[in-house]
């Protein structure tokens, strides 16, 4: 991988995504009304994410997602408090949370690997691998939205207090500074 | 830097991990009858044996669940993992 490659990395910040943190046992009776609200099945499979019709749905723990929705999506989380009420389980709105750096170019998985241990070759993370790990000592939760060798894109979010830091290492390495 | 196999997650690196003592160590069914000595024993005392040992961990950059591991305290080496609640599985001596 040359410099050239990884100073071509296009990195775009998504800010004020709506983030709803769900607690659920998937076993349980609250995973059907959900799955009803979202119009797909919870991801149970570990370190992976899925689409569905009314979010991005990311594998955080056996009992916990991260649902991500287009900023100002402000009736997701009345109708799934709504399905969840009569059954055990919870919905926070974590939008202030995290922000999202998007990262394209053929050298975007080796840019990440100047401070994260994850393998981000196709092989052993496809498009569809959402993980929580550290990032340059930052925790992060990385998401392979495109698995394409051409033109991978990966998603990183990350707590807003960490972003200008993060943001900054990302620039740093791009320029190989 | 090794990796700490999580029972969820995979194998991971160790500075992801937090430890967590030794494990299966059950809250007493009357802590109200106990007296001193026993409530310090329950408290402070553990078992610090020279080879495998049950542990609790937990994977706090990643899924943030706790989990057992059996580590040799003589090798650093992760014998087994195993989720909690479920028992403690037999390890060959080795």
């Amino acid at each position: 991988m040359t410099a050239d490659q990884l100073a071509r990395v296009a990195i775009t910040e998504t800010p004020r995504l709506t983030q709803l943190s769900l607690r659920l046992d998937p076993a349980g009776s609250s995973s059907a009304p959900v799955a009803a609200v979202l119009g797909a099945r919870l991801p149970t499979a570990p370190c992976t994410w899925a689409a569905a019709p009314e979010a991005d749905l990311l594998w955080l723990g056996p009992d916990e997602w991260l649902l991500l929705a287009p900023p100002d999506t402000a009736d997701l989380a009345p109708s799934l408090r709504h399905a969840i009420a009569p059954h055990f389980g919870t919905v926070t709105d974590v939008s202030s949370q995290r922000t999202a750096f998007d990262l394209t170019g053929p050298g975007a998985p080796d840019l990440l690997a100047h401070g994260c241990a994850i393998d981000l070759h196709p092989r052993s993370s496809p498009t569809g691998t959402c993980v929580q790990t550290l990032l340059a000592q930052t925790g992060v939760t990385l998401l392979v939205l495109d698995d394409a060798p051409q033109a991978p894109t990966l998603r990183l979010l990350v707590r807003t207090s960490f972003a200008p830091y993060l943001r900054s290492w990302l620039g740093d390495v791009a320029s190989g500074t | 830097m090794q990796l700490i196999p999580c029972p969820w997650c995979g194998p991971r690196e160790e500075a992801e991990y937090h430890y967590g003592g030794q494990a299966h160590i059950a809250y007493p069914d009357d802590p109200q009858g106990l007296t001193d000595q026993e409530w310090a024993q329950y408290v402070f005392f553990r078992d610090n044996p020279k080879g495998p040992f049950a542990e609790r961990w937990m994977h706090s950059a990643g899924c943030r669940r706790w989990f057992n591991a059996v580590r040799d305290t003589a090798t650093h080496r992760l014998l087994t993992v195993y989720r909690s609640g479920e028992p403690r599985p037999e390890v060959p001596t080795p």
